[in-house]
């Protein structure tokens, strides 16, 4: 929905060493869609960050981390809820996306987790976001931060 | 425990086959089954426990009979589920409207380390106005929790902090203080404002 914003400010990155790699399924396949996340209230709480990552090659891509400037420890977490509705949250460790397929990053389920904020996240601002893959191939996004009480992209 | 103990020791090889039948019909297919949580909440009226508001206030229980009620546990420092639900509620208020003046809506922190009189009232300031942040010390919140029957444990993060594991079910009382029903936190959005009607409509059937 909000694909006019990002299309701008998406910018994928290979560090590898040649120029391009097209053997593999590497950042180019990648797609990251609706990024959006919340304000903080000051430093000491952890912020969270949604989207959706498409993966639109013929390969699997594998999610191995993140890294931002906002945050010294950024890191996908699982949120999940048991029958007897507790919600806990943990690491969601390695994601592998198969090709043509989405994952999402939403309230309740998978989130950028930012640890050790070195900055506020302030309502109106951006902040870059880069994807790590185990190819050694990062996609960087731009996130919009919305409000505390931001329910989803629109907001 | 007389009972259980008679049980236990005197039934033999069939009696313990139906029983555990019956305990897993019970289970699966009866009344103890589909609820999402496994124990409802005791009434309003039957709980005891002793909390300040996030203007300062003493309240209890008490604070609540009168008007329906809509409660849930969360902490300030909880990144997703806890916004998403605060949130959610501040929506289903919107949808209500006018109604809406007529609840209780109540957010209790399971993490009063870190959750201040002060704390609460700068982030329930950010969410519907209808909302109050509840907090108090650690041993009033392991009653408020006994009596709903609801769970919080600290768990430690490995960036050296510790995050809270809690019921994220929204709970709702009618006027009386009796358990109506809850809103589970993966429900569609739309089951949530009919059933919030429903524990407003039965004020006046607590009233009789
Ligand atoms: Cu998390």
């Amino acid at each position: 929905m909000k694909k006019h914003i990002l299309t701008g400010t998406l910018t994928a990155l290979l560090t590898l060493g040649g120029l391009s790699v097209p053997a593999l399924a590497g950042p180019e396949d990648v797609v990251v869609e609706n990024a959006w996340s919340r304000a903080s209230i000051g430093m000491n709480r952890p912020g969270a960050a949604y989207m959706t990552i498409s993966n639109t090659g013929d390969e699997p891509v594998t999610l191995i981390g993140l890294a931002t400037p906002l945050a010294m420890m950024p890191e996908i977490h699982e949120t999940k809820t048991n029958a007897e509705g507790v919600s806990s949250m943990s690491p969601a460790g390695e994601i592998v996306i198969a090709p043509g397929e989405s994952i999402a990053l939403e309230p309740g389920g998978l989130h950028a987790m930012l640890m050790r904020l070195q900055e506020p996240m302030t309502e109106g601002d951006t902040f870059p976001l880069t994807l790590l893959f185990d190819d050694g191939g990062e996609v960087t996004v731009e996130v919009p931060i919305l409000g505390i009480a931001a329910r989803g992209p629109e907001d | 425990m007389q009972r259980r103990a008679i049980l236990g020791y005197g039934a033999a090889g069939v009696g313990a086959v139906a029983l555990m039948l019956f305990v897993g019909w019970w289970q699966v297919d009866g009344p103890g089954g589909p609820e999402p949580i496994g124990q409802r909440p005791v009434a309003l009226t039957a709980m005891d426990f002793r909390l300040t508001d996030h203007e300062g206030n003493a309240v209890g229980p008490e604070t609540l009979i009168g008007r329906p009620t809509m409660a849930f546990f969360g902490f300030t420092y909880c990144p997703d589920v806890c916004p998403t639900t605060l949130s959610d509620i501040s929506g289903w208020l919107d949808d209500l409207g006018d109604e809406a003046d007529e609840m209780n809506v109540v957010f209790i922190t399971v993490d009063p380390e870190r959750d201040t009189v002060e704390t609460m009232a700068e982030y329930v300031g950010y969410f519907h106005p209808a909302i109050r942040g509840w907090t108090g010390p650690e041993e009033q919140i392991a009653r408020v929790a006994d009596g709903f029957h609801a769970t919080y444990e600290r768990v430690p993060t490995e960036s050296g902090d510790y995050t809270m594991n809690h019921s994220a079910s929204v709970f709702l009382f009618a006027a009386s203080g009796r358990f109506v029903t809850m809103i589970d936190y993966h429900e569609p959005r739309e089951f949530a404002v009919p059933k919030i009607r429903r524990a407003l409509k039965e004020e006046t059937e607590g009233a009789t």
